[in-house]
């Protein structure tokens, strides 16, 4: 289209939309400007200005514009101005420079944010359900929701009903019976407590000050935690927040550090892979390298007999719902609670193997929620000593020819050194359930039993919580002893063939996996190809502006309290593309950077949820921290550790865009094939923000403006709901679909696949030798060692029973040939325990995710299977066994202290017979922290019982936590605190 | 006659996932509904709640859960309790505690024998679950805890008096504390499992010195000589036999294997029983 025509037709298009859309009249009275669009080689041009909400506009140059575009050329112009947008061109435009625009940053992002508005000005959103009330959607981290809005206030949230227009549901045949899932979502607790965390009395709402805090005089860092806030306004927020930067980028490289937690609220863009990550790319910071938290056991152990290290060492998945239900005749749930954390999808297709009387078995020492619902036989190894039970089937496997001896002898490598070690060849020690039962306490007759059942019936395994890994006993001191112990299950019953596989029903529901939408670790708009998953599809579908950092210093998490009050700090790398990544060690401080000495935190619950957290309350009041600023949604256990703190909103009140439990590529590919329907949302932006908080996206944009990063941070003022229709348009979604449709209706239902379309049953493939067929692309092509395709990812491309790549790290915790060693803190083992004789599990929490969803003025808060109200306080529930309780005169719901030399936590307990006696569970669930006395140093009646966790690695040269066998006291709380930390350097 | 609301609550179903729970404050935080129910307290009330059950002991034990509220029942307490109307049958069944009417009458809450009526001390007045009556008024087909329970535990149903009696004779349902005669529209499938209780033992052998679970072993459960239950032991030696009244006094296990014998006896109290491991001789 022609320039003139063009530039003409901007101011004209400005007025028309002010007539129609009152909306848009408004913005056109936010702001004045004189904005020139102009050639850079000839002396044409047009400008705008902005009066008073007025639009007016001359042909030529202006003598004072406040913002000027600039194009190189009247081909590029025009290309980059005629509808619709080629964002490929646009892009290459603008980080090519061949386009430019200058000019205050905030009126020029406002500008062309005003200009794109033109567009969405007339799209509309949501369902009219009569009486003025709205329905819209949105997505949360426990799955897609309705939420219906009246006068601009959120009345009900549920979840999603299908409708007739919505693609079909699958069915699998199996044994004669038919199985259909229902035509819904389901929700998780910590979805459906959503409104009342919206509108919790605990929402920060506006921006604040540490009262004793001055950033041009005395700081008052140690005063942390205790000293109270005052309400200041964004001005002067931000021009604290920008100036600190400056302040501390002025240092050197990696003064600035940010934190941010496992988990963010559900969005593609929110996310802190995209939003957060973007912003710091262009800040240039330290960041903190997160270990694999929940996979532990699984990354530094499993992953070494049969690769899958962009599973983070667990086993693929694909049809094994299918699978499971036509052949399975038993199901083994080891250390596997699907129904703590995940949803309710696969709680569904259990139901059905339960019908189909497949035989369940739960081995664990607390019979969890899942064993609780199915039913089945329940064995409880005292914790820590799973992997004793696991070596004693094999023996009984052994001695009795139960295995799949044809597999073992096609597809693995060095069975004999195993056998050898597992009939005691080698140090005389059989590993024979008798061996077993003195480790564990469970009756050998038992194992046997199970033994036999296993080796002479088709048996799915389920492990950790999704049935193929994550939670439970890998995360525990014996976490890479037995995960690596659950692969070697595997092995010898030849997973693979039919019925006999990994899996609990959780995953491999017979979706579509070719169908791409983003998943949130793609990172959106990021363009962060380091430290997103964003280079593997989403660079290519969704063109936007790369984004790097120059700072190269990274912390390990784990110790990030002693790298700030130590000075130093050194961990390995999670590091997923190899193998061997992990080996690579990494320090604080890194060559050429400076020590950090400002910390942005983004959410405001880390007391609950990092292992020892009382360290973590005394780093935010050493004197090396000079500022800290927190970004949350709510007023948590950390917030007030911090001198501004920083308003962000809910889901519910801004623009978003993502899948229900996509991951996307990265570390948990097809995460989605947990759930019986692959469902998108548009996130609607259901109500505006409570108070003068903002978006994540908002306030990051914001800080950017005042460093004159605007622009380049929003790409030229493009807005949320700008950023969820490329999204869209980027992908499959867009060919079943249009933007306007979807942006109304608020969800689709991506379409299974025709039964003969499925994708092929997990690891078949190498059960039989074959090239691998399963629709993951890992591992890298690089990482076969034989053709493309064929074998497994390790040096041998068959399962290895002892681990070569184990002989190439010398690691006394991982020998390659994993052998059975006691766990740490044994009491009979070590005298600094003696006084400590009960062991703590610290699982996934059930009703909040992690702590998400456990705020002070959470609906959440009444369950009482997760906190008690006593006097006037909500304390955290804590499991333990009627006999211990007994001894200890502790009835249900008495207030209890569990201790130890690092922590000291009131709960209230919950006595039972669902727990191996000697054993407490507690969930890390807290996002309160409520010490009694000095923060770090007295008790927290809050329910950190993460502080009780050793903050030693899981094994010696890696960087993993080991909860799940810590010793600790319990007793009835006499609400005297005499406790104080054993402080270790 | 008149179709009316019912509920069937299966306890078999029920996760305690609380979903439902958190549902029916969804509903009624923050949520006046004129006519129907004030708002709820944003914490504290339970009009839905949950009930825990263990039976056993470790380590055979179960875990069951229960799903309370309003029972909606015939002859309702809460309404010879009120005055002023306050609280009122609707022809459909339902039974509604008038917001407005029943401001300062605590009694309303202490005459209902199931404590499934809250006090609103903010408010004054006394609230229940009111099966969800302003939605089904409003088109809705189903209750906010059916929609959202992600296992089918909860069933609503409107049909007639008579017709509901031969749903609950053909399904065995039960109502809670029918000896109270308040005749509730809440029905339960599976009660047994909150309110009797099990017997169950683990059954041992030695094979060549080495000790086993028998599994197959028949095993014969008698009282006073009579037969009472009878099963037979699994791939772990381990049996249970159910719906035993609670109190109901002593009891004999006769377990029988290829290769031996146990007999025990024991007393069932108010609770289920876990008799240990029974080595067959």
């Amino acid at each position: 289209m022609n320039l003139s025509i063009l530039l003409w037709g901007i101011p004209q298009a400005m007025r028309a939309a002010a007539k129609v859309y009152p909306e848009y009249a408004a913005r056109l009275k936010e702001r004045n400007v004189i904005a020139q669009f102009r050639l850079r080689d000839e002396p044409v041009g047009r400008w705008v200005q902005i009066a008073d909400g007025r639009v007016r506009t001359g042909k030529g140059l202006h003598a004072k514009p406040d913002i000027d575009i600039h194009f190189k050329s009247r081909a590029i112009a025009e290309s980059f101005l005629t509808p619709p947008f080629d964002l490929l061109e646009r892009v290459d435009a603008a980080k090519n420079f061949k386009i430019g625009l200058e000019g205050p940053d905030d009126l020029a992002v406002w500008f062309m944010a005003t200009l794109a508005r033109l567009e969405s000005v007339t799209w509309t959103a949501g369902t009219d359900m009569g009486n003025g009330v709205t329905r819209y959607t949105n997505g949360t981290n426990g799955g897609p929701i309705f939420v219906y809005v009246k006068d601009g206030r959120i009345l009900r949230t549920t979840p999603m009903d299908f409708d007739a227009g919505d693609a079909p549901s699958w069915t699998i045949e199996a044994r004669g019976r038919k199985f259909t899932p229902p035509r819904k979502t389901t929700l998780a607790p910590h979805a459906q407590c959503q409104k009342s965390m919206v509108y919790s009395k605990n929402r920060i709402l506006h921006p604040m000050k540490r009262v004793d805090f001055d950033p041009n005089g005395n700081r008052n860092i140690a005063n942390r935690g205790k000293s109270k806030f005052v309400r200041i306004s964004w001005d002067e927020a931000l021009d604290i927040v920008s100036g600190e930067i400056r302040r501390a980028k002025a240092q050197g490289p990696g003064a600035v550090c940010v934190a941010n937690g496992s988990h963010h609220q559900w969005g593609n863009l929110g996310h802190y892979l995209s939003a957060f990550n973007r912003f710091w790319n262009l800040i240039g910071v330290t960041k903190l390298v997160h270990n694999p938290d929940s996979w532990e056991g699984w990354f530094w152990g499993a992953m070494h007999h049969w690769g899958n290290s962009m599973r983070l060492g667990c086993p693929e998945f694909y049809g094994t719902v299918e699978d499971c239900l036509k052949e399975a005749e038993m199901m083994v749930f080891w250390s596997s609670d699907p129904d703590a954390s995940y949803g309710f999808e696969g709680t569904q297709r259990r139901a059905w193997a339960k019908e189909l009387g497949i035989r369940m078995v739960h081995i664990d020492p607390y019979m969890n929620h899942t064993a609780a619902h199915l039913g089945g036989k329940w064995l409880a190894p005292k914790p820590g000593t799973d992997a004793a039970l696991a070596t004693a089937l094999c023996h009984v496997w052994i001695t009795e020819g139960l295995y799949d001896k044809d597999f073992v002898a096609r597809r693995t490598t060095g069975f004999e050194e195993w056998r050898a070690y597992v009939l005691g060849e080698g140090d005389g020690t059989p590993k024979t359930p008798e061996w077993q039962e003195r480790e564990t306490g469970i009756p050998a007759r038992e194992v046997r039993a199970l033994a036999r059942e296993w080796g002479t019936k088709k048996t799915y395994l389920g492990v950790g919580g999704w049935g193929v890994g994550v939670g439970g006993a890998c995360r525990s001191p014996m976490g890479a002893q037995w995960a690596r112990m659950m692969a070697i299950l595997g092995a010898m019953q030849g997973w693979g063939r039919p019925g006999v596989n990994f899996g609990n029903l959780q995953y491999g529901a017979p979706l579509d996996f070719n169908f791409y939408f983003p998943g949130y670790a793609e990172g959106s708009f990021s363009g962060d190809l380091q430290y997103s998953a964003n280079a593997a599809n989403n660079y290519q579908r969704m063109p936007h502006i790369v984004t790097m950092s120059s700072v190269r210093q990274a912390i390990p998490r784990m110790w990030f309290p002693e790298a700030i009050m130590n000075g130093r700090a050194m961990g390995y790398l999670t590091e997923v593309a190899s193998v061997q990544g992990q080996f690579f060690p990494f320090g604080y401080p890194s060559p050429g950077h400076v020590p950090v000495e400002m910390l942005y935190k983004y959410g405001s619950a880390s007391f609950g949820t990092m292992v020892e957290s009382n360290r973590w309350v005394r780093m935010y009041q050493h004197e090396n921290l000079k500022f800290v600023v927190n970004q949350s949604v709510w007023w948590e256990g950390e917030t007030p550790y911090a001198d501004v703190i920083l308003p962000a909103c809910t889901v519910f009140e801004k623009w978003d865009i993502g899948e229900w439990y996509n991951v996307g590529a990265g570390y948990v590919h097809h995460m989605y094939s947990m759930n019986n329907h692959r469902v998108i949302s548009l996130q609607h932006k259901c109500i505006e923000p409570l108070g003068e908080s903002k978006s994540d996206y908002d306030i990051f944009l914001a800080v950017a403006e005042r460093l004159g990063l605007g622009a380049v941070y929003s790409e030229g003022g493009t807005t949320e709901l700008d950023w969820c229709k490329r999204a869209f348009e980027s992908s499959d979604m867009a060919r079943h679909t249009t933007w306007r449709q979807f942006l109304k209706k608020g969800y689709f239902v991506v379409p299974s696949d025709p039964e003969p379309a499925r994708a092929p049953l997990a690891n078949r493939w190498f059960y039989e030798g074959r090239k691998k067929d399963t629709p993951e692309p890992y591992p890298l092509p690089s990482d076969y060692v034989g053709s493309f395709g064929e074998g497994l990812q390790t040096p041998s491309g068959k399962f290895e029973f002892v681990a070569t790549t184990l002989k190439r790290i010398d690691d006394p915790d991982r020998p390659p040939l994993n052998q059975y060693m006691p766990v740490y803190e044994d009491p009979k083992r070590d005298a600094e325990f003696a006084q400590f004789p009960l062991q703590l599990l610290t699982p996934h929490s059930r009703y909040p995710f992690h702590v998400m969803g456990d705020d002070e003025g959470s609906s959440v808060r009444d369950i009482r299977e997760h906190r008690v109200l006593r006097d006037g306080h909500y304390y955290l529930v804590a499991r333990l066994n009627r006999q211990d309780a007994e001894a200890r005169g502790i009835r249900d719901d008495d207030l209890i202290r569990l201790w130890n030399h690092r922590g000291s936590v009131v709960c209230a307990a919950q006595v039972t017979d669902r727990l191996r006696p000697g054993v407490v569970s507690a969930s890390t669930a807290s996002a309160e922290y409520r010490p009694i006395g000095e923060p770090g140093r007295s008790t927290d009646l809050g329910g950190c019982v993460n502080m009780l966790n050793p903050s030693k690695s899981i094994t010696k040269k890696s960087h993993g936590i080991r909860p799940n066998t810590t010793l600790i006291q319990v007793e009835r709380w006499t609400g005297v605190d005499t406790w104080k930390p054993v402080e270790v350097a | 006659m008149s179709r009316k609301w019912n509920m069937i609550v299966d306890v078999e179903r029920c996760d305690n996932c609380r979903v439902c729970f958190l549902a029916v404050k969804d509903e009624h935080n923050g949520n006046d509904f004129p006519g129907y129910a004030a708002a709820q307290p944003a914490q504290g009330h339970k009009w839905l709640d949950i009930v825990r059950k263990e039976r056993g002991a470790y380590p055979l034990v179960e875990a069951h859960f229960m799903p309370v509220m309003c029972n909606h029942c015939d002859d309702a307490p809460c309404m010879k309790a009120a005055k002023n109307g306050a609280v009122t049958r609707r022809p459909d069944g339902i039974v509604i505690i008038d917001p407005e009417k029943a401001k300062g009458q605590r009694q309303i809450v202490e005459a209902c024998p199931y404590g499934a009526v809250y006090w609103n001390e903010e408010r004054q007045i006394p609230q229940a679950w009111i099966f969800d009556a302003h939605l089904l008024d409003a088109g809705w087909t189903q209750t906010r805890a059916e929609q959202c329970c992600p296992t089918g535990a909860f069933r609503s149903l409107q049909v007639e008096d008579a017709e509901m009696q031969r749903i609950r004779a053909e399904e065995g349902l039960e109502v809670l504390q029918p000896e109270l005669g308040t005749k509730p529209r809440v029905y339960y499938k599976n009660l047994h499992l909150m309110t009797q209780c099990f017997v169950g033992g683990s059954v041992a052998v030695d094979v060549n010195g080495v000790e086993e679970c028998a599994a197959g072993a028949s095993v014969v459960l008698k009282q006073g000589g009579r037969e009472v239950g009878r099963t037979t032991t699994d791939v772990f030696g381990e049996w249970k036999i159910d719906r035993l009244p609670p109190g109901s006094g002593r009891y004999q296990v006769e377990v029988t294997g290829k290769t031996g014998r146990h007999v025990a006896e024991f007393d069932l109290g108010s609770e289920s029983r876990y008799l240990g491991v029974m080595k067959l001789a």
